[in-house]
């Protein structure tokens, strides 16, 4: 699957310009509010018209205004799953799961059956219910749910967490991740959150005032200082759980890390997020301190930003990126090629 | 109560009856169009439609008199094509009724339709719905309540409607002779107060069930979809 996007849509003074091409898996879209991905993604789904140019799936084109072609939204089986849910009030659950059904009979699509579909989502103690009785975590895994078994060639996915509070988050980011790897089913995500976009994409798009200022992997992608409030990325295997202690230990390119324990088993793979501000960064090897985390580095770049500074390593080709203060810079004589050792409190890890 | 006023409840009933069964498929289109459509001339359809409302009854029964009448432009087309006559029949009753009714009928289910939520429109159209069945499976079961409100409106105004009738198809006995022109020709005639009195009790017994019908009616689909 491939989503080529090449439009500019002007809404009264906001002028949103958007080119990517996505690739197989989830592509976030990824931003401040008021950047424009809510609008984008409905230029997609075909609930808005853009004021010129291109959107093609799979090579099939949606929208051209040079041909002044639109396909509506019912003809593009484009899956929607909106941030608040949008469930049929006057049928229950089973009947919201199926409306899509009725429409999508003998189209091929993604070969979602209806009792898998509800395994994977966990919903099936639901299906009798009116969309009124349930809880919002509940809800949101319904409508994907019943976008899946439309059978889109493509799922749009708009902030399906941004309504829910921490605890739903972690209860409904499992059932995505499962999407992502089980489905088959490409995902066009949006998202203001850098732990949900560290854990779910494989491509990011970046979205600032209505342009795209950066699009690429996820590891490349989420460093750079204007993704959000800074951080980084690294791809990391379970190793082994401290039941003791409660820690799980992480394996990775950069070194072992170890991170308050999760709930999946090991040899799973894990994306750790790191905020910037979170790591320290010292000469020497430090010795007799409480955080548990010590990776050895090289320091790739130093991105002065007023009185501070991203520092960013490369730790054995994984990057790391440590905000420390310009005093710090200067006290340190922090430059490119000088060899850190960046410290990282296992407690700063957030359980996403 | 005599067989004549017996006549004129039963006439009252299938004229009111006729006239909310035929105008509610239009009534329904119109208020759609009016909730929902972006077209040129849409204030001039709105006009129209609520015209009845506030010209004098008299004036509507005239102007339906002049162009579906026997020698009318519609009437003529209609007589001689389908042979469907309104002119000084019950038919002609049920259509002025339906005229009287179709602002209150249309304003009532417009306003049920613009209280849909049109994002769950949307949804439905991205899950692989054309808009008419959008409109089949989503928006209707969703303004029910607004229908049925609009169709009682429109019977009540029917059992009602006085004006626009006598002027359009005038008093016959036991064709066009509805309840108010009843009671009306009654007040007329010396020792008539006992009939009249009477096809009044009966007039407010069937305005205030029909009333409380819908009341219940409107009730249960609304448990209906609270219900878990």
């Amino acid at each position: 699957m491939s989503l080529d996007v090449d439009i500019d849509h002007r809404h009264g003074t906001f002028h949103l310009s958007a080119r990517f091409v996505s690739q197989p898996g989830v592509t976030a879209l990824f931003g401040r509010s008021g950047s424009g991905k809510t609008t984008l993604v409905n230029i997609v789904g075909g609930l808005i018209r853009p004021t010129r140019g291109r959107i093609a799936v799979d090579g099939q084109i949606l929208v051209d205004s040079e041909q002044r072609l639109f396909v509506p939204k019912h003809r593009r089986r484009i899956g929607y799953v909106f941030q608040d849910s949008r469930l049929f009030p006057h049928l229950n659950v089973r009947q919201n799961l199926l409306y899509g059904r009725w429409f999508s009979r003998g189209n091929g699509g993604a070969a979602a059956d209806f009792d898998s579909v509800v395994e994977l989502l966990g919903i099936a103690s639901l299906l009798d219910r009116r969309p009124g009785s349930l809880s919002g975590g509940e809800k949101q895994r319904v409508a994907i749910g019943r976008a899946l078994l439309a059978h889109p060639r493509l799922l749009l996915m708009d902030e399906p967490l941004a309504s829910l509070d921490e605890a739903r988050r972690a209860e409904i980011l499992p059932y995505i991740e499962r999407l992502r790897d089980k489905a088959g089913v490409p995902i066009l995500y949006v998202s203001h959150s850098v732990a949900e976009v560290a854990r779910l994409a494989t491509t990011v798009v970046i979205l600032a005032d209505g342009k795209v200022t950066a699009v690429g992997p996820v590891l490349d992608i989420l460093p750079l200082a204007d993704a959000g409030d800074g951080g980084s990325v690294l791809d990391t295997k379970i190793a082994h759980h401290d039941e003791r202690f409660q820690i799980t230990t992480l394996v990775s390119a950069a070194g072992e890390l170890q991170v308050p324990r999760l709930a999946a088993p090991p040899g799973s793979s894990v994306r750790a997020y790191i905020r910037a501000r979170d790591v320290m960064l010292s000469l020497n090897p430090p010795q007799e301190i409480s955080a548990l985390n010590v990776l050895a580095g090289r320091i790739a770049q130093v991105v002065p930003t007023g009185a501070q500074a991203d520092v960013r390593l490369d730790c054995n080709g994984a990057i790391l990126v440590a905000r420390v203060t310009a005093k710090s810079v200067q006290r340190l004589a922090l430059a490119p090629g000088r060899a850190v050792y960046a410290v990282i409190k296992s407690v700063s890890f957030e359980r996403s | 109560m005599t067989a004549e006023e017996w006549t004129a409840v039963r006439l009252s009933l299938l004229v009111a009856v006729t006239a909310t069964a035929c105008s509610l498929p239009f009534g329904v289109a119109v208020a759609w169009l009016l909730a929902r459509g972006r077209f040129w001339g849409k204030s001039f359809v709105d006009t129209l439609v609520h015209l009845p409302l506030i010209l004098p009854p008299v004036v509507t029964g005239y102007l339906l008199l002049i162009l579906f009448g026997k020698r009318g432009p519609i009437g003529e087309f209609l007589d001689e094509n389908f042979g469907i006559v309104f002119a000084f029949r019950w038919t002609g009753a049920a259509l002025a009724c339906a005229v009287m009714g179709f602002p209150l009928m249309v304003r009532a289910i417009r306003l049920s339709i613009e209280a849909v939520d049109t994002r769950l429109e949307s949804a439905a159209g991205t899950l692989g719905a054309h808009p008419l069945w959008v409109f089949a499976t989503i928006t209707l079961p969703l303004c029910l309540s607004g229908v049925i409100a609009g169709a009682i409106l429109c019977f009540a105004k029917s059992m009602g409607e006085f004006g626009a009738t006598i002027t359009f198809v005038s008093n016959i006995p036991g064709e066009t002779q509805t309840l108010p022109s009843a009671i009306y020709t009654l007040t007329q005639v010396p020792g008539g107060d006992a009939g009249a009195l009477r096809l009044t009790l009966v007039s407010v017994i069937i305005s205030m069930g029909a009333l409380l019908g819908s009341e219940l009616l409107a009730r249960r689909i609304g448990a209906h979809r609270v219900a878990t």
